[in-house]
């Protein structure tokens, strides 16, 4: 049971979290511009590092807010400093 | 004394390929390149201790009833080198055809399991819809009380399904490469790789640097940060996955049962522990641990359904590291690099793929070019949209 | 039978009362206090269990939770299979009997009730032994919440035996003191008969609570049995003690064989002997001041040995004076047994020396104290081999959590005391600021230590298939060296291979050992070969606690619309829909599913017929940039929708497949409702709400989840226009005035209502949606106009007819749009999420499996939905498939079974015969369009 540091509401049980994957994937501004490549390079490829990782949640069950959180893969542990 | 089953040699300067990763598929990709395609000159490099990642932590459940033609080829492929491994590898894995169970629990989970019964015998692959009264006379310990809140409303049955005691297959395939000359190096960290272009001509690791003709990827979520390394990403993202084991308890289960809606499978083993997996946990962990409160509601749905299990005790749980790929099938075979190879994201389905990928992955290597049984599962998949898509279409895990 | 090797006073059982239990169906006394296994000890009972493989008879070998032998199954009460003897409370009418390391389940339901806590606390101390007694009390009075579990029935840990001395008083008058200082101050709870299993992220940390077990049939029925605690601590302090670790000899096995320290344990904590004649056996002081314990308890001491060779320290003298000497440089080589397989002597022998039979009928060995370092090490400490200590002991400090006494390797009291003291002061004011003033630890006389331990692990290798390195494992040292012979090196591959460490006890014994012995094997230092991973829980846990109360209808919460009891009261069969309970058919008396749905498709098509939609997920959407937002959400135009209308839309997620959809209505300039499948509803706000914050938060637009806010129901069928012209007299229901794919607010039966006028039948409907504390009313309204309810298999039966597809059932993860015959939704002119990913090759194919209509050629088939379709269904495996039935209905309308389909080629193959397989049979249908009634659309205007 993580404890996810909402930058809302503070530390809340993982439960009541949605987990969203890698931070920072922009949707591209113009999809259409994009090759099949570079379209399926948004849609699927994901970093997955071992270590440092930062990553979206979004507090489902509390404020309703995403927010970004830099995370340790294996450690688990959260970044001090998660700002909204 | 017993057999010796494989040594511990000093790395070469060099083999005519390098597998990164001693799991169940690294040592069954080694065996079948030196089996069936002459490659003895092999090495198996392992980070850690020889089949000590998933390979150890999986709950051992063999089947092949997949859904797309492309999965039940493969895994049926595989299922079939399952029922005559013990011999051929002449070391008994205790695979037991005891077939396996999986329950539907809506009207959707009723549609979706006939829909794969069907598909699985077009294809070939034992499969057979049962009702709750069918599944009572199987398993006499599942509740089929329609009071559940998810009562029992049918399930898939694959009779030649069943389990195999993991170490033992990975220790039986240490054998027999060993016996064919393949070398298996422990505590052999990939740190990096020697680059020549397009081409790459060997490792760099925590004990000096191994050239080699080919490479060939099998290290399960790892395969990310290697590939990263290597200048290529690919669509995995690593996640833990639980599993726990009881005390030995007097035998009440012979059948394999699993279930997708409330995310329980359990089997009980030969010594008698009952086995169980839970669902993936939700976040990006390479920590061999999950959350507690997945075990919990694991707990709650078993009890539910065998309410038999109540007095059973959780002896000890652990967690594999899952690589999920986004349709839920593997990536398997060329890559960006022209003598660099990948076997990656199996996801739940790693274990009972090993014979089958071991071998379609030797062919690939030793060909230069994808097993057809590959070739669907290509990289470039990602891109046309060809997906195999057993995540959407029937959520089927484990 | 009477209690022969119980002391004539000490311990701590009340002796004033007897409680009766059975074991092995022998009838035996206890005294509260007792467990099991001291209980069995008091009348010389000496076997308990029996090895798996070998069945050779164990008996008790230590005290606590490292106990390896004595698992038992209890019988009485709620039952319960592999109970620790050596922790199992005696209650009056326990009944138990021995195992051989497998336990039985037994068939009859567990009704004993489980409950979950959730604690915050800023100080959790794990142990209430000295160390964790002192650091809960110097925690507890900076002001900080503290909690101390500790899995005994009280605290006190190791002083329990009542030896000790702090200040000049006996050590538990100190315990007694800081017991009830704790328990008398607000911010302080003590949790006794607790074990903390779990250590994970988080300082989050999991501890059982046996509640009622000890108290037999006069536990109270209103208290839960066990209960889980699930604990937030900002600070950990682990005082949990150390396990005692034997040395290992041939036959080291034979019940009468136990541990030094927990043999005293029983003659001074529960006043039993565990043997008259004693050979102890040691590598540590620890061992020899055991045998001090034992002597002073009346236990004849027929020797003493010590592997190791010291001068003469504290521990001699105390010896000497008792008349006792230490054979310097002696182990025990071996053990006979009588006839029963219970020790009757043991061979002693000098190192490399021959050996002499001492005639005894306890050995108490001890190779040292292995730090329970479990905690430690879930929390992700790695425990280190220290020389000095001879054992692993926490190595680097994980953050927040502290190691003290024992736990910690320091063994001696007064240090554990201050060591204790000083944690739990730091934990304390590290979390609370401090406040109070700093406690000092008692006084206590000082032991000075004869000697360092040494790293001993076996003392004869002879015979080394009697040498057991796991009792309840029956896994031997001969084991091991098949292990190492098959050419492994790692502990963990030695695990797996001799099963050493896998029992219930999890090798806490001997698991150390074993590491000890593979290094020698291997010729390696001890820290070099590491011990294997410590796992959760520490303790096994019953699967019944875990569920907790989720068991039964609240194993996952159950929704009801308003009308819920109508519907019940109707006789309704449910169908779960997600969460939901939906009325799936209302039979009549003498109806089957059939029979029912054919009646409610009758009414619907012909006269009128009403359901529940309470559950379709509905959203308020508000804000100025509402419809540019549906524009990219939806794969078609919603900016040009007028206030007071409606339109269909379909929504994609990024890889283009079919996500969702449902209607939506303007029902202001700034306002909007949106609807969602019943089973997608929450997943369809997440998704709108990620969009606009992650991507899109210039656009304004806010998003709230209004399903449970309105009850709906669905009038269906020609004659619904005059019920609702008769409910709401002031609506101008005409259709002109009310067109289809509009909405009105109306007061309908008195109630205020918004009306849409929409259809997922074809048939002239309306929508009617009241604030759900209305629901009912309306339900009843309705019903009184004579209206007949239908359920979910009719309202699937009327829509495939029209050729609707429900999300999820005629699209899976695989299909588009256009797959699933919604192109004339697909905007071309604009962007959508998704709407890239369909022009990617494989989505864009020409041969995708696309919706279709089947009939079968035999009209009274209904296919199976799931089934398969070929071409030549009597192929060679593997038969190529074209599709499968997606949705396959008797139709009253039609007077025939029809289905829908997904099949490659789509309407290409219209008028074509495919088979469909399920279950080995193959069933002829023609492929069709897959609108079966009304294509013309004319019945719903009415």
């Amino acid at each position: 049971m993580l404890s996810v540091p909402c930058p809302w509401c503070g530390p809340r049980d993982e439960t009541e979290f949605k987990y969203g994957g890698q931070a920072h994937v922009a949707y591209p501004s113009d999809p259409a511009a994009l090759s099949d490549a570079e379209w399926a390079s948004y849609l699927f490829l994901r970093d997955n590092p071992k270590g440092w990782f930062a990553e979206r949640w979004f507090h489902s069950a509390g404020c309703r807010r995403w927010f970004d959180v830099v995370r340790h893969t294996v450690t688990y542990e959260f970044a001090p400093g998660v700002t909204p | 004394m017993t057999d010796f089953l494989w040594a511990d040699p000093e790395p070469e300067r060099g083999y005519d390929v390098v597998v990164i990763g001693a799991g169940g598929h690294g040592l069954a990709t080694a065996y079948y390149l030196a089996r069936n395609h002459g490659i003895t000159n092999v090495a198996v490099l392992e980070r850690g201790w020889l089949a000590g990642g998933n390979m150890a932590r999986n709950t051992t459940i063999i089947r092949s009833n997949y859904l797309w033609d492309a999965s039940a080829a493969i895994y049926e492929h595989s299922l079939k080198l399952w029922e005559g491994l013990s011999d051929e590898l002449d070391y008994d894995i205790l695979f037991s055809q005891r077939g396996v169970l999986n329950l539907a629990h809506s009207l959707p989970d009723v549609r979706e399991g006939i829909r794969r019964v069907n598909a699985n015998r077009l294809n070939g692959v034992d499969a057979e819809w049962l009702t709750p009264a069918e599944v009572k006379k199987l398993v006499p310990i599942i509740n089929t009380s329609q009071e559940l809140r998810y009562p029992v409303m049918g399930a898939t049955f694959q009779p030649r399904a069943g389990i195999a005691k993991h170490d033992y297959v990975a220790w039986a395939y240490a054998r027999a490469a060993h016996r064919l000359g393949v070398h298996l190096i422990q505590n052999c960290e990939v740190t990096g790789f020697l680059r020549d272009g397009d081409r790459v001509r060997g490792v760099v690791t925590s004990r000096g640097t191994i050239e080699a003709d080919r490479v060939a990827l099998c290290a399960a979520g790892h395969t990310s940060v290697l590939a990263s390394e290597l200048g290529f990403r690919l669509p995995l993202a690593s996640h833990p996955l639980q599993a726990l084991v009881s005390e030995l308890l007097e035998q009440v289960l012979d059948t394999v049962v699993m279930s997708n809606a409330i995310h329980v499978y359990v089997s009980q083993a030969h010594k008698g522990e009952l086995v169980m997996g839970a669902g993936v946990d939700a976040y990006n962990g390479y920590g061999q641990r999950g959350s507690f409160h997945v075990i919990e509601s694991q707990m709650a749905a078993a009890v539910e359904l065998f309410p038999i299990f109540a007095r059973a005790h959780v002896l000890r749980t652990w967690a594999g590291i899952v690589d999920v790929s986004p349709d839920a099938s593997p990536v398997l075979g060329l890559t960006p690099v022209e003598n660099v190879f990948v076997n990656c994201g199996w996801g739940t389905g790693g274990f009972k793929a090993t014979p089958g990928a071991g071998w379609v992955y030797a062919d690939t290597i030793a060909h230069g070019r994808p097993h057809p049984l590959a070739a669907p599962f290509a990289l470039d998949r990602f891109t046309t949209g060809a997906l195999v898509d057993e995540h959407g279409a029937a959520a089927v895990a484990h | 039978m009477s209690q022969a090797f119980r002391r004539a006073a000490g311990g701590r059982i009340d002796r004033s009362r007897t409680l009766n239990f059975h074991f092995d169906g022998r009838a035996f006394e206890a005294h509260p206090g007792d467990t099991l296994s001291s209980a069995l000890l008091a009348h010389g009972v000496r076997v308990v269990a029996r090895g798996p493989y070998t069945g050779r008879p164990r008996g008790t070998y230590g005290i606590g939770a490292e106990e390896p032998n004595a698992f038992v199954q209890v019988d009485s009460g709620p039952g319960e299979p592999m109970v620790r003897a050596t922790t199992l409370e005696v209650y009056d009418g326990l009944v138990a009997r021995s195992l051989a390391g497998r336990g039985e389940l037994s068939d009859e339901p567990d009704h004993s009730r489980y409950d979950k806590t959730w604690a915050h606390c800023d100080v959790l101390v794990v142990g209430a032994g000295p160390a964790g007694l002192a650091a809960a009390h110097a925690a507890a009075v900076t002001g900080a919440r503290v909690i101390l579990a500790d899995e005994r029935p009280e605290p006190g840990g190791e002083l329990l035996a009542g030896r000790a001395h702090l200040d000049g008083r006996p050590a538990m008058d100190w315990v007694r003191d800081v017991h009830a200082r704790l328990t008398g101050l607000p911010e302080v709870r003590v949790l006794t008969r607790t074990t903390v299993t779990g250590f994970y992220d988080g300082n989050f940390l999991v501890a059982v609570q046996r509640r009622t077990d000890h108290l037999g049939a006069d536990a109270p029925a209103h208290v839960a049995r066990q209960r889980l605690w699930h604990i937030r601590a900002a600070r950990v302090v682990l005082a949990t003690g150390a396990h005692e670790r034997p040395i290992l000899f041939p036959d080291n096995d034979r019940p009468g064989i136990m541990l030094a320290a927990a043999a005293a344990g029983y003659a001074w904590r529960y006043g039993v002997l565990p043997g008259r004649r004693a050979v102890v056996a040691g590598a540590h002081d620890g061992a020899l001041w055991a045998a001090v314990d034992l002597f002073d308890a009346g236990v004849e001491l027929a020797a003493v040995l010590d592997v190791r060779r010291l001068p003469e320290g504290q521990v001699h003298r105390a010896l000497r004076d008792r008349g006792v000497a230490v054979s310097a440089g002696h182990g025990v080589v071996g053990t006979d047994a009588d006839a029963d397989g219970v020790l009757e002597a043991a061979w002693v022998a000098p190192v490399d020396g021959s050996p002499r039979r001492v005639p005894c009928d306890l050995v108490a060995t001890s190779g040292g104290w292995n730090p329970a370092v479990h905690l430690y090490s879930q929390a992700g400490g790695r425990p280190l081999w220290s020389a000095d200590h001879a054992a692993f002991v926490p190595g680097d400090p994980v953050p927040a959590v502290s190691c003290v006494g024992a736990a910690a390797g320091t063994f001696g009291l007064a240090d554990a005391l201050a060591e204790g003291a000083e944690a739990g002061w730091q934990a304390g004011a590290g979390t609370h600021g401090g406040g109070g003033e700093e406690p000092l630890p008692p006084a206590t006389d000082s032991v000075a230590d004869a000697g360092a331990p040494a790293a001993c692990w076996l003392t004869s290798d002879l015979r080394p298939d009697t040498v057991f390195v796991d009792l309840q494992r029956d896994a031997t040292l001969h084991d091991v060296r098949r292990a190492v012979g098959a050419g492994m090196t790692s502990s963990e591959h030695v695990k797996r291979y001799t099963t050493a460490g896998t029992a219930a006890d999890q090798g806490r014994t001997t698991g150390v050992t074993t590491v000890g012995v593979l290094a020698g094997l291997l010729g390696l230092p001890v820290g070099a070969v590491g011990t294997t991973t410590y796992r959760p829980p520490y303790t096994p846990i019953s699967f019944g606690l875990l569920a907790g109360r989720d068991r039964g209808r609240l194993l996952d919460p159950e929704r009801r619309t308003p009308m819920h009891e109508r519907h019940e009261a109707a006789d309704a069969v449910f169908e779960n829909v997600g969460q939901w309970k939906r009325p799936w058919y209302y039979p009549r008396p003498g109806e089957d599913l059939d029979r029912a749905v054919e009646r409610e498709c009758r009414a619907a098509r012909e006269g009128v017929a009403m359901m529940d939609v309470s559950t379709l997920g509905k959203i308020s959407l508000s804000g100025p940039d509402v419809g540019e937002f549906l524009d990219r959400i939806y794969t078609n135009r919603f900016s040009t929708l007028k206030v007071g209308q409606c339109r269909y839309g379909v929504m994609c997620l990024a890889d283009g497949m079919v996500f969702d959809d449902g209607v939506t209505a303007r029902i202001a300039p700034d306002r909007w409702h949106l609807t969602t499948t019943t089973g997608n509803a929450a997943a369809v706000l997440d998704w709108l709400e990620e969009w606009l914050q992650t991507e899109w938060p210039s656009l304004r637009v806010s998003a709230t989840s209004v399903t449970d806010q309105w009850a709906a129901v669905a009038v269906v069928g020609p004659g619904s226009r005059e019920v609702l012209r008769r409910l709401a007299p002031s609506l101008d229901v005409s259709a002109p005035a009310f067109p289809f794919l509009s909405v009105r607010d109306a007061t309908v039966a008195g109630i205020p209502a918004r009306v849409f006028r929409i259809s997922f039948t074809g048939e002239l409907s309306y929508e009617i949606n009241v604030p759900a504390w209305h629901g009912l009313a309306l339900w009843d309204a309705l019903l009184a106009q004579g209206i007949t309810p239908y359920g979910t298999e009719t309202m699937h039966v009327l829509r495939a007819e029209k050729g609707f597809i429900v999300a999820g059932q005629d699209t899976d993860g695989t299909v588009t749009p256009h797959d699933a015959g919604l192109g004339w939704a697909v905007s071309t002119a604009k962007h959508f999420i998704g709407s890239r990913s369909l022009a990617r090759a494989d989505t864009a194919r020409a041969d995708r499996k696309r919706l279709v209509g089947l009939l079968p050629a035999d009209p009274s088939v209904v296919l199976a939905e799931g089934a398969q379709l070929v071409v030549d269904a009597d192929a060679p495996t593997p038969v190529p498939m074209l599709g499968h039935v997606t949705s396959s209905y008797r139709s009253a309308a039609l007077g025939r079974s029809f289905a829908l389909a997904l099949v490659a080629g789509g309407l290409t193959l219209r008028g074509e015969t495919l088979y469909a397989v399920d279950a080995g049979r193959a069933q002829p249908v023609v492929v069709t369009e897959p609108v079966f009634y009304d294509p013309e659309g004319a019945r719903r205007d009415g």
